[in-house]
């Protein structure tokens, strides 16, 4: 339970998230440089240079998003070898419990007078309470007693799970009048920060801006994914979670109560997970019961690209989808002159990049050889 | 006084009948050892103490209070751990995460840190390696750190599965006299061996398995001398 416990898989983090997004800007920029030539009527390297630091921040927001859910599904499979496939709905009723504070605190008129960080922290703590109920529930109700049964029928339970809580939550935003595609009312967040004036070839500036609800985003992010990481690395708690993980009848001949921490897991990761919807319905606008599956999706690949069962590794392989995501989003089109629409092409990449890992690092990329369970 | 009695236990897996009725009983400062060869239902008889399964007939007592059908860790808190079959070292905690969570369920931080200083007292070679990962531990490192970790939780009975298995001989004659002073320092302990002669040497009584159940009993210097333990057990042709 050392410093250097918790520190040191923050490091490595770090080094990817730096890494990966230096790595994509120097492929981008040497692709944008050898066909600068194709264009005429724009200057490639320019124009490529111009959005690269919202690209960054874009990909950073991205990252942080699949990387805090991703350590739901990291966390669970760690303890239980189970895919929780309702992962991704617990994240979109966190989403939906934000969006109906704000809805409430809005019909009472008093949500403009709520400064917008109060206003975000009051949202992200019901949203991590609901979420992380909601977890340990249904891992209670729909896991724990099949936890004896073959492999695949919890993974059908989860699947079942994750349609019951789509179409009740579109039964519930219906009844309450949150509606289909409900508004997700925040205090005004003011114009975006300027940062820079980036002057360009012909003599006109382009200010480089940064929306403050991404800051905030890629904030709380960095500060929930501190605060696991020392809860699993310097408490005992944590050591608990990584004991049982690593061997649960052994974890309860030491006096663990096993599914005491695998409630626990649940509760963490849901929580992280509502915390993740508050954030993106704040920066959306407003949510959906379907907004939970594909970044649930996005995020079990990233967690499977950081090594399945590797917290410091769903970190890493969200933000390295993340940044992924947001070039090709931004620059194939750019690159490519208009052939490619980059923004529809970024899912087949992000699931393109699943494949190619597991055919040559089937355990990802900071996932370990584990020995087999005896 | 009797600290943990077993009455006519009998343990299934699936349809399997394991264990068919075993009785034996503990007194508190003692070490009594369980011989029998593989697959005799020794660790079984470990697993139903301590929680892992549960006994469908029979009662498991400690200090005349009923254990069975309580959870694993419920029985921890009442003073019974294991050092596990194959040491089962939590293999990416080091080695003092290892030995805390021996002490899970404890609140003394002062006792803890006590008996973490007792642990590397006994076993020098685990404070080197404090901060290693178990899983890089040698096979020897290993069981020291079972036994220690085992110890962490302050147990009225220890439970110890096979700790000569694997280990060479001059290592496995370490280990033994270690077990020995663990006992005179006032832990009671179950000892569960292959190698017969070594744990019936240092057991105040011993009770010998044969599948799932127990066929004789008597004190270590006794059953040493028997020619039945002898013939089966010693690799000694009876005379």
């Amino acid at each position: 339970m050392t410093l250097a416990g918790v520190f040191g898989p923050l490091g490595q983090v770090f080094v990817f998230v730096v890494g990966s997004a230096i790595v994509l800007s120097v492929i981008t920029v040497l692709v944008a440089f050898l066909l600068r030539g194709t264009r005429t009527n724009v200057d490639l390297v320019q124009a490529t240079l111009t959005i690269l630091p919202q690209v960054i921040v874009d990909g950073l927001v991205r990252g942080f998003l699949f990387a805090t859910i991703a350590l739901g599904y990291t966390m669970v499979y760690g303890v239980l070898e189970f895919i929780n496939f309702a992962h991704g709905e617990i994240f979109m009723v966190g989403a939906f419990s934000g969006a109906a504070l704000g809805t409430v605190l809005a019909a009472s008129g008093i949500l403009n007078s709520i400064p917008p960080l109060l206003f975000v922290l009051i949202a992200v703590i019901v949203g991590m309470v609901v979420s992380g109920t909601l977890a340990m529930t249904i891992e209670r109700v729909a896991y724990r007693p099949l936890r004896n049964a073959p492999r695949l029928v919890p993974l059908i339970s989860a699947i079942g799970v994750s349609l019951l809580l789509q179409d009740g939550m579109r039964l519930i935003a219906n009844v309450t009048g949150l509606g289909f595609n409900a508004r997700f009312p925040t205090p005004n967040f003011g114009p975006p920060l300027q940062l820079a004036q980036i002057p360009t070839a012909d003599g006109r500036t382009i200010p480089l801006i940064l929306d403050v609800r991404a800051l905030i985003f890629i904030a709380a992010a960095t500060l929930m994914l501190i605060g696991l990481n020392y809860l699993v690395n310097a408490t005992k708690m944590g050591t608990a979670i990584r004991a049982v993980a690593q061997d649960r009848p052994t974890a309860s001949l030491m006096g663990i109560n096993v599914n005491q921490i695998i409630a626990l897991t649940f509760l963490i990761g849901g929580a992280l997970g509502g915390a993740a919807g508050v954030l993106f319905g704040v920066r959306v606008g407003t949510v959906n019961p379907y907004i939970g599956f594909l970044p649930g999706l996005k995020a079990f690949t990233a967690a499977v690209l950081g090594g399945i069962g590797n917290i410091p590794g769903a970190m890493v392989g969200g933000i390295v989808l993340g940044f992924l995501e947001a070039f090709v989003a931004s620059y194939l089109s750019l690159l490519t002159g208009g052939a490619f629409s980059g923004a529809s092409y970024a899912d087949i990449v992000a699931f393109a990049i699943l494949i190619l890992i597991l055919i040559f690092r089937p355990s990802g990329l900071l996932g370990e050889a584990v020995a087999q369970k005896v | 006084m009797t600290l943990l009695e077993l009455k006519d236990v009998h343990t299934y897996y699936g349809n399997i009948h394991a264990l068919k009725g075993i009785s034996l009983a503990v007194e508190k400062g003692e070490i009594v050892t369980l011989i029998g060869s593989n697959g005799a239902g020794k660790s079984t008889t470990l697993r139903t103490i301590s929680g892992l399964l549960t006994p469908r007939h029979g009662e498991i007592l400690l200090e005349g209070q009923r254990i069975d059908h309580l959870p694993a860790h419920e029985i921890v808190a009442r003073g019974v751990l294991q050092a596990p079959e194959g040491r089962r070292i939590f293999p990416r905690l080091t080695v003092r995460e290892n030995l805390e969570m021996g002490a899970y369920q404890r609140r003394d931080a002062d006792g803890i840190q006590r008996d973490m200083e007792r642990v590397f007292t006994l076993f020098p070679r685990l404070r080197e390696r404090i901060n290693q990962r178990g899983g890089t531990l040698s096979g020897g490192e290993q069981q020291m750190l079972a036994i220690g970790r085992a110890l962490m939780g302050r147990p009225r009975v220890l439970l110890l599965d096979e700790p000569s298995m694997g280990l060479a001989p001059v290592l496995v004659e370490q280990i033994f006299n270690i077990i020995r002073e663990i006992n005179q320092q006032g832990t009671t302990i179950l000892l569960v061996e292959q190698n017969a002669r070594m744990a019936l040497s240092i057991a105040h009584r011993g009770y010998v398995l044969e599948t799932g159940r127990i066929t004789l009993s008597g004190e270590g210097k006794s059953l040493l001398d028997n020619p039945k333990v002898k013939a089966a057990y010693l690799g000694e042709v009876g005379h």
